[in-house]
C-alpha cells in the first residue's frame, strides 16, 4: 500500500492504494466518481479520459500513485457554481451523445483539444479525437460539438433534419 | 370555469428537440451497471477456453479455491443440474438441430471463449488473479472454421451431433403464390438475355458497443433483482425464469443505463445465468464486468455469410428472377434469434424492385466460432449489400449508369402499395423523390464527370461514385407474421399513461432504451397528444417493475410499435377525462371536443385543461356516478404490418491505384422514414448508422487464426473507425408516412447500416472498373485493393509488391483469413 494524496474536482483526497491500482479504478472504486468510464483494456477507447495536472490522459493508462500530488478533473468536475461547461453545453445542442458512454471521455479530450488549438479545422479535430471510439454517433455531431464549442461555424450541418 | 389558453396542435412533433436524457450523461450522473455498489458484494471472473474445440479431460480449482478472499470456484459439473441450456427462441424449421447450450462448459467447449469455471472473490482483482490459477486439462479436438466446409459436414463442430447443418429453409416464389419459377426465368435468360452470377462474403462482425457487459444480482431481497446492460430486460427475466425454474414475479431485471447494444445486448447470456445463479447459491449480490477482449470473443458476433446470387434479366435490364444460395454461419450455438436473422434477410432480397420470379435456399451451419446472432439490421444488410452489388453488375453489363438500372426496376410511386415477389405488402414509398434529392445533394452529375476526366487522363487517384438504394423491414413485428415464421414470441409493445394530480404525465413504455433517445421522442409524442408541456412528461423505462409489460428494443421497433402503442394509451386517457370535463362544465359529453390540451364545450368558450381535469379525478370530490377516479390509461399495440423506410445513398471514393490507398470523398444519403418525430434524433442515428455500415466495407472483420483463435480481440486489431477515419456526411429526407401506423413513422436505427456497406463497396468496385475489377472482398483493405488492381496487369496475388509501385499496407487480419477464399 502506498499513501496518496489528490486533489479530484477541487476536493482532496488522501488514500491507501495498492500500487497496481489504475487511476480509472481509484477514481470510480474509492471516490465513487463512476462519471468516468472503462471500456477497454488496452488504453485504445478514451472513454476514461480525465485531466491530470490540466492535461488530458487515459486515466486506465495512469496508476493512482502517479497521480500522488496532482490534481485530476474528472466530466463531474466540469461544471462551475452549477453552470454547464460551454464543451457540454455544446454536446447538448449538437446531439453529439446517444448513449452516451464515451461522453465523459469525449469531452474531456476536447476540451484539451482546444486548450491546445482554439481554433481548429475539422481535420484537426478529427485527428485529436482519434484515441477516443464513439460507436453511436458517427462522429458528425461529435465534430460540429468541438466547431461549436470553440466558437466556429460548423459546415456539417447544413441540410439534415430539414424534412421536406 | 377557467378558460385556459389553448396549446396549438402538432407543437412538438418535428422539433428539434434537444435530448432530455443528455443531463446525466454529460454531467457523469449515469447509472451505468458497473457503478453498482452494493454492501458485501463479491465479483466474479471467468475462467474462459483458450481452444477452439476441446474435450475438458480436468479442472483443478484448489489452488484458486485457496487464494485470497475467494469465495467460491465453480465448474459447469458443479451446476450441471440446475443451468439448463440457454434460450433459442427461433427455431427456423421443426426439425432445426439445437445444440445444447450450458451456460458453464460441461465437458467440452464448442468455441474460444467458452467459460469453462467461475471464481468468486471479494473483490474483481482477486477474482481475476485467482482465475489464473485454476488449472484446466484440454484435449483439442478438431475444429470446424469455415462455413462452407462445414456445411459439408468435413469437421464436426459438435461430433455428437453426427451434422453442422442446423436448418435449411427455403422460400419460393412459385410455391407461394408470389411470382413465377426461377428456374424457368434463368433458363430463358440464358437464352435470350443477361444471366449474372456471383458469389459474396458477409464478413464476421463484432457489435463492439461502447459499454462492455456487465451484470449484477442482488438476491437478498424477497425478489432477486438482476442489473443488467441489456437491450432485453423483459425477455431476460422471461427466460431466466424460464430456463431456471423460477417464478418470474420472484426476479425483477432493471436496464439502468445502457452503452450502446446495436443487437449485441440483444442476447439473453451465459454471463447473466452464471451471475444469476452464483448470487441464489451464496446469498449476496454479485457482480460481473467483462474486459473488452472478453466481450469480442465471447458477446455474440454478427453476419457471417456466403451468398450466391443468380440473377436473370432481359437485355433491356429488366429483372426476371433472383436465386439465392445462402450459407449462414451460427457459430459454436444457436443464438437467441441467431437462426433467424437470414430470414429475416430472406424478405428483403429483392429489396424495391419488381422481380417477378424469387427463390431463396438457406442453410444455417455450425461452426467452432463465437456464436452469431442479431447485429444492427440482422439479415437485412447482407440482404442489401447482395441485391446492390448485383444491380451493378447488371448495369456494367448493360453499359447503363446503376441509377437507371435500378430506376428500370422499381416499384414506381403511382404502384403503391405493392405486393413483392416475397409477399410483403409495401404500404408507400417514393423511390423518384429520395433518388433525386440525393442526387442534388450529392452533385452526382459533377462527380461523375469528374470520374471521367480522371479515367481518361489515367490519373493515379481515380474515383469510384457508389449507388445504394434500400428498403427494409422495421416494426418487428406483426405477431401472427412471427408465428408463421416459428418465432417463439410476439412483436407487440405496451405502453402507459399515468396522469399525475398536478397535471404532470408519466408515461411507461415497454421499449427500453440504449441511447436512443426514448425519453425525449416519447415526451413529444405526449405533449402533442395530451396537450401539456414537453417538460412535464417524465419517461420510464427499463425496469420490469415499473414497466411490467414490454417487448424491448431492436429491429427499429420502438417508435414504430411502442410509439403506436402510446398513442392509444394517450387516446385513452382523453377518452376517459371527456365525461369528467362534461360534467364539471354541466355539458353533453358530445359536445366536448378535446384540442390543444383542453377540453372545450363546442360553440362556447367555456373549457377545463388536462390538469384541471386530472386534479379533479384526484380529488374525486365531484365526479361522474360510475367512473374511476384515474385517468390512466395502458394499451398494447401489435402492429398490423411492417414498415418499410427506404433511401437513396451515394459515395464517392478517392482510390490511389499506386497503393490501394482509400479514401472517401463525399456521403450523401435521403432517407425515406416516413414522418419525423425529432430530427435531430433521427440525424444522429442515420450518422452513426452510416458508419458502421462504412466500417463493414472498410476496416472491420473478426478474424480468427486457423486454430480457430480470435486474432482480432482487442480494439487494437479489430478496427472501430475513429473520428479521423471517418468524414462529415451530407443527409436529408424525404416523405412518405407510412399507412399502418397512427403517427405515420417508419423507423430508421438501422438504415444508416444497411445502405452504406454497399454504397462503399459499389464505389471502390466502380474505381477499380477500368482494372477489370468486379469485386473486392470486404473488408476492401488497401491490401485488397492493390491486389485486386495488381492482379490484372500480372502480378502475384501472394502478397509481392509490384516493381515500381508503392508497397502496400498488407496487415495481418488479412492473410491470416485465407481459409475461406477470398472473392478476389
Ligand atoms: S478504458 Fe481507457 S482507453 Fe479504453
Ligand atoms: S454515444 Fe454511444 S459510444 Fe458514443
Amino acid at each position: 500500500m502506498t499513501r496518496i494524496s489528490v486533489t479530484v474536482d477541487g476536493a482532496k483526497y488522501s488514500d491507501d492504494v495498492e500500487p497496481r491500482m489504475l487511476l480509472v479504478q481509484y477514481l470510480r472504486e474509492r471516490l465513487g466518481k463512476t462519471g468516468t468510464v472503462v471500456g477497454c483494456d488496452t488504453s485504445n477507447c478514451g472513454a476514461c479520459t480525465v485531466h491530470l495536472g490540466g492535461r488530458s490522459v487515459k486515466s486506465c493508462n495512469v496508476l493512482a500513485v502517479q497521480a500522488d500530488g496532482q490534481d485530476v478533473t474528472t466530466v463531474e468536475g466540469l461544471s462551475q457554481n452549477g453552470e454547464l461547461h460551454p464543451m457540454q453545453k455544446a454536446f447538448h445542442e449538437c446531439h453529439a451523445l446517444q448513449c452516451g458512454y464515451c461522453t465523459p471521455g469525449m469531452i474531456m479530450q476536447s476540451i484539451d483539444l482546444l486548450n491546445d488549438n482554439p481554433k481548429p479545422s475539422e481535420a484537426e479535430i478529427r485527428d485529436g479525437l482519434e484515441g477516443n471510439l464513439c460507436r453511436c454517433t458517427g462522429y458528425h455531431n461529435i465534430v460540429r460539438a468541438v466547431q461549436t464549442a470553440s466558437g466556429q461555424e460548423s459546415k456539417a450541418d447544413a441540410l439534415e433534419g430539414s424534412a421536406s | 370555469m377557467t378558460v385556459t389558453e389553448d396549446r396549438p396542435a402538432a407543437l412538438e412533433i418535428g422539433n428539434k428537440r434537444r435530448r432530455k436524457e443528455d443531463q446525466r450523461l454529460i454531467t457523469g450522473r449515469t447509472k451505468w451497471t458497473d457503478n453498482i455498489q452494493l454492501t458485501g458484494m463479491l465479483h466474479i471472473a471467468m475462467v474462459r477456453s483458450p481452444f477452439a474445440h476441446a474435450t475438458i479431460t480436468h479442472i483443478d480449482t484448489a489452488e484458486a479455491a485457496a487464494a485470497p478472499n475467494v469465495v467460491a470456484v465453480l465448474t459447469g459439473e458443479d451446476v450441471k443440474d440446475e443451468q439448463g441450456s440457454l434460450p433459442n427462441a427461433w427455431a427456423i424449421t421443426p426439425d432445426q438441430v439445437t445444440p445444447n447450450h450450458p451456460s458453464i462448459a460441461v465437458d467440452r467447449v464448442a468455441f474460444a471463449g467458452e467459460v469453462v469455471a467461475v471464481v468468486i472473490a471479494r473483490t474483481a482483482a482477486e477474482a481475476r488473479d485467482a482465475a489464473e490459477l485454476v488449472d484446466v486439462d484440454y484435449e483439442e479436438l478438431p475444429a470446424a472454421l469455415d462455413l462452407r466446409e462445414s456445411a459439408e459436414d468435413k469437421v464436426l463442430a459438435h461430433p455428437d451431433l453426427g451434422t453442422n447443418k442446423s436448418a435449411f429453409w427455403q422460400f419460393d416464389s412459385e410455391g407461394a403464390g408470389t411470382g413465377g419459377n426461377v428456374d424457368a426465368a434463368i433458363e430463358k435468360a440464358r437464352a435470350d438475355g443477361i444471366v449474372i452470377e456471383r458469389e459474396y462474403r458477409q464478413q464476421r462482425l463484432i457489435p463492439a458497443f461502447m459499454e462492455p457487459r456487465s451484470v449484477v444480482v442482488d438476491p437478498t431481497g424477497e425478489q432477486l433483482t438482476m442489473w443488467s446492460a441489456t437491450q432485453n430486460p423483459h425477455i431476460l427475466r422471461f427466460l431466466l425464469a424460464a430456463v431456471l425454474g423460477m417464478s418470474e414475479s420472484k426476479i425483477r431485471v432493471i436496464a439502468p443505463d445502457v452503452g450502446g447494444g446495436f443487437g449485441g445486448k440483444l442476447q439473453v447470456t451465459p454471463e447473466e445465468f452464471i451471475t444469476f445463479m452464483a448470487a441464489r447459491r451464496l446469498g449476496k449480490p454479485v457482480k460481473y464486468t467483462e474486459t473488452r477482449s472478453e466481450s469480442l470473443m465471447a458477446a455474440h458476433h454478427g453476419r457471417d455469410q456466403w451468398q450466391k446470387l443468380t440473377l436473370a434479366a432481359t437485355k433491356e435490364g429488366k429483372v426476371t428472377g433472383l436465386k439465392v444460395d445462402l450459407i449462414a454461419d451460427l457459430g459454436a450455438y444457436v443464438a437467441l434469434v441467431g437462426g433467424g436473422v437470414p430470414v429475416l434477410g430472406a424478405f428483403m432480397f429483392n429489396s424495391i424492385y419488381k422481380f417477378e420470379a424469387y427463390q431463396f435456399n438457406c442453410t444455417t451451419v455450425l461452426t467452432n466460432k463465437t456464436w452469431t446472432d442479431a447485429y444492427r439490421g440482422a439479415g437485412r444488410p447482407e440482404a442489401t449489400f447482395a441485391i446492390e452489388r448485383i444491380m451493378d453488375e447488371l448495369a456494367h453489363e448493360l453499359g447503363v449508369d446503376p441509377l437507371e438500372v435500378r430506376e428500370r426496376n422499381w416499384i414506381k410511386n403511382t404502384e403503391f402499395p405493392f405486393t413483392t415477389v416475397c409477399g410483403m405488402e409495401y404500404d408507400s414509398g417514393n423511390y423518384e423523390a429520395a433518388t433525386e434529392r440525393a442526387k442534388e445533394i450529392f452533385g452526382y452529375d459533377a462527380l461523375r464527370a469528374e470520374q471521367k476526366q480522371r479515367r481518361e487522363s489515367n490519373d493515379p487517384i481515380q474515383l469510384g461514385i457508389g449507388v445504394s438504394t434500400f428498403t427494409e423491414m422495421c416494426g418487428l413485428a406483426p405477431s401472427r407474421v412471427l408465428g408463421s415464421l416459428n418465432y417463439g414470441a410476439g412483436g407487440w409493445e405496451s405502453a402507459s399513461v399515468r396522469m399525475l394530480p398536478t397535471g404532470k404525465v408519466e408515461v411507461v413504455t415497454g421499449s427500453s432504451a440504449h441511447g436512443q433517445g426514448h425519453e425525449t421522442a416519447w415526451s413529444q409524442i405526449i405533449a402533442d397528444r395530451l396537450g401539456v408541456p414537453f417538460e412535464d412528461v417524465e419517461v420510464l423505462h427499463g425496469d420490469t417493475q415499473v414497466a411490467a409489460k414490454g417487448m424491448d428494443t431492436y429491429g427499429s421497433r420502438s417508435l414504430v410499435v411502442g410509439g403506436e402503442a402510446l398513442v392509444r394509451a394517450a387516446d385513452k386517457v382523453i377518452e376517459k377525462a371527456k365525461p369528467i370535463a362534461a360534467h364539471l362544465l354541466e355539458a353533453s359529453v358530445d359536445d366536448i371536443e378535446f384540442k390543444g390540451g383542453r377540453f372545450g364545450v363546442k360553440g362556447t368558450d367555456q373549457g377545463l385543461a388536462m390538469a384541471e381535469i386530472a386534479l379533479a379525478t384526484f380529488a374525486a370530490h365531484n365526479l361522474p356516478d360510475g367512473i374511476e377516479p384515474t385517468l390512466d390509461s395502458d394499451a398494447t399495440y401489435d402492429p398490423v404490418a411492417f414498415s418499410f423506410p427506404h433511401g437513396t445513398h451515394l459515395c464517392a471514393m478517392e482510390i490511389d491505384t499506386e497503393t490501394g490507398g482509400l479514401k472517401m470523398r463525399k456521403y450523401a444519403c435521403v432517407d425515406d422514414i416516413g414522418n419525423i418525430i425529432n430530427p435531430l434524433i433521427v440525424a444522429g442515428q442515420v450518422h452513426g448508422g452510416l458508419v458502421q455500415g462504412i466500417a463493414q466495407a472498410l476496416w472491420e472483420e473478426a478474424v480468427h487464426d486457423d486454430a480457430g483463435t480470435l486474432v482480432s480481440a482487442s480494439f487494437v486489431d479489430y478496427l472501430v473507425p475513429t473520428a479521423a477515419d471517418t468524414i462529415s456526411f451530407d443527409i436529408d429526407h424525404t416523405t412518405s408516412p407510412s399507412t399502418t401506423n397512427t403517427l405515420g413513422t417508419k423507423g430508421v436505427g438501422e438504415a444508416g447500416t444497411i445502405a452504406s456497406t454497399p454504397a462503399v463497396v459499389n464505389a471502390v468496385v466502380d474505381a477499380l472498373r477500368p482494372f477489370g475489377v468486379n469485386d473486392v472482398r470486404m473488408p476492401c483493405t488497401p491490401e485488397r485493393v492493390y491486389k485486386a488492381i495488381h492482379a490484372q496487369d500480372g502480378a502475384e496475388s501472394g502478397g509481392g509488391a509490384t516493381e515500381g509501385a508503392a508497397t502496400p499496407h498488407f496487415d495481418e487480419a488479412d492473410t491470416a483469413d485465407r481459409t475461406d477464399g477470398s472473392s478476389l
